[in-house]
């Protein structure tokens, strides 16, 4: 308990220090909402299909989660070969609970990090469907973050080298993102709509949507239950392949 | 004397490639003991499946009493280690880093923090424990990693080149303080260098391996008689050979290299 108390503390440490990392994984979802929010927002309305704003700013906290999860996750890759991973590997703790840690810390940093994306969105005139529905999207935010911290962590765990990282950079987290539906409806979307189906971060963008902006694709009950079920097996997975890692 | 560290037939292959190739020793209880090689010799692959880092193909391997691969735990608890690429956390504080590791180690909190007092003045870094490791110099973060690697006081200290990329000052410095270590706590050490002067100097007993072969071991003295040779270095070259190793830039040192460049300020 103790160790994944003071692993999950390392990486929230880790967080707050680093002012340019936290400043510049914000600029990102900043840049994406303004340019996106403001430039497709008239063209969304003729549509018909309402405020562009509303629609638009659950997708980019999932964005934010997605990036910031899978980049924490794969952290591993670099902290075994040269950093505090070795350290951890041979201390008398078990593989389970070093993982646990790692993730949870993680996952945490993206959450924080999926709030501020919130905050940053009142300012530019995003108002929530219901304020008290907040905490509850706060849970979806690290119920997603958990699930692509072990994503990363899995993935991290087979590589052994960084130049696997930019093709799952570009394979993986970016065709996630923008099958998932955070920047377009789904309803509308012909074959990519079938395809969100097969996307994690679709349930966690449409459960925050839904909590927030009072839209929903698939409905809060299936997306809360699909992504337990994907979280879980994530985790599973990520243990697995953690615990079977050799330097 | 007891053996603290034994070494049975030991194997490790990758692949077709074989790293180590069955070699068998026993390290005595508060000995020092130096492991040396050419580059690509095998000496790393060794170090990791003693400290549980890599499961070997084959052997056995036990540590303090302890089976390596069934009693892991216990096992880590017995040794400390100073790795070749340093194992901190740059962005937490000298001070972070020795609390951490007390934590991972169930080192009870009011000891952990005497000891942690008590190492850093003696590797002199108690007046920098507030400063994070990023700030500190190569030999700095060596410090700080022999202290915390003796936070919980093993027995067995391992050492994989403890003294690369240090000046002369600071590693005269770090293998007095090892020796005073050794005689004081009665703490084992086991070693790899490239400077053999050093290994001549400090190691009681030298085993020198060779493409994954322990083709020599002994003391330093038998070792040069044995070669009829004056110095270590030059038995060392007598019983390797002076073919430099042509040693493939695997990936870890790729990866060194761009973690050099994405560090450095």
């Amino acid at each position: 308990m103790k160790t994944i108390y003071i692993l999950w503390l390392r990486q929230l440490k880790r967080y707050f220090r680093s002012k340019s990392r936290m400043i510049g994984s914000l600029a990102q979802p900043l840049f994406f909402l303004l340019s996106l929010g403001y430039g497709f927002g008239p063209v969304f309305k003729q549509a018909g299909e309402g405020n562009y704003i509303q629609f638009l700013v659950p997708g980019i906290i999932g964005m934010s989660i997605i990036f910031t999860s899978i980049f924490s996750g794969m952290e591993i890759i670099w902290d075994r070969q040269f950093g505090f991973l070795k350290e951890t590997l041979v201390a008398p703790v078990s593989r389970f609970n070093i993982m646990i840690g790692r993730t949870i810390g993680g996952a945490t940093v993206a959450t924080l990090q999926g709030t501020l994306v919130l905050l940053i969105s009142f300012l530019i005139g995003f108002k929530p469907m219901n304020w008290s529905l907040i905490p509850v999207a706060i849970v979806v935010m690290l119920l997603s973050a958990l699930l692509f911290t072990a994503m990363g962590t899995a993935i991290a765990s087979k590589l052994d080298d960084m130049q696997g990282f930019q093709l799952i950079m570009n394979f993986l987290v970016m065709p996630l993102f923008f099958l998932s539906g955070a920047i377009f409806p789904l309803a509308s979307a012909g074959i990519l709509g079938k395809i969100a189906n097969f996307d994690p971060l679709s349930y966690g963008v449409d459960a925050l949507r839904s909590l927030l902006s009072g839209i929903t694709h698939y409905g809060l009950a299936t997306d809360f239950g699909i992504l337990a079920i994907i979280t879980i097996a994530f985790l599973a997975l990520g243990s697995y392949f953690f615990s079977k890692i050799q330097i | 004397m007891s053996e603290i560290i034994e070494v049975k037939n030991l194997t490790k292959k990758f692949g077709d490639f074989v790293a180590v190739d069955d070699i068998s020793f026993e390290v005595n209880k508060g000995e020092i003991f130096a492991f040396l090689g050419p580059n690509g010799a095998g000496k790393s692959t060794t170090i990791k499946m003693l400290t549980t880092l890599l499961t070997p193909t084959q052997g056995t391997l036990t540590l303090d009493g302890h089976s390596v691969m069934k009693d892991s735990n216990a096992v880590r608890h017995s040794f400390g280690i100073v790795f070749q690429d340093p194992s901190l956390d740059d962005e937490l504080t000298a001070y972070e880093n020795m609390d951490l590791h007390g934590v991972l180690y169930r080192v009870p909190k009011a000891l952990c923090k005497e000891r942690i007092k008590q190492l850093l003045t003696l590797v002199e870094l108690w007046d920098r424990k507030d400063n994070y490791v990023k700030e500190f110099s190569g030999g700095m973060k060596r410090r700080l990693e022999i202290a915390r690697g003796l936070l919980h006081h093993p027995k067995i200290l391992f050492l994989d080149e403890p003294t690369l990329g240090l000046d002369p000052q600071t590693r005269n410095h770090m293998w007095s303080y090892i020796n005073d270590l050794n005689k004081s706590e009665g703490i084992t050490v086991f070693f790899t260098t490239h400077y053999m002067e050093e290994a001549e100097r400090i190691a009681g007993r030298i085993a020198i391996i060779d493409h994954g072969k322990i083709i020599a071991s002994g003391t330093a003295t038998e070792l040069k008689s044995k070669t009829n040779t004056k110095s270590l270095e030059e038995a060392f070259l007598a019983l390797t050979g002076k073919v430099i190793r042509d040693e493939e830039v695997g990936k870890v040192d790729r990866m060194r290299m761009m973690h050099s460049a994405w560090t450095k300020k």
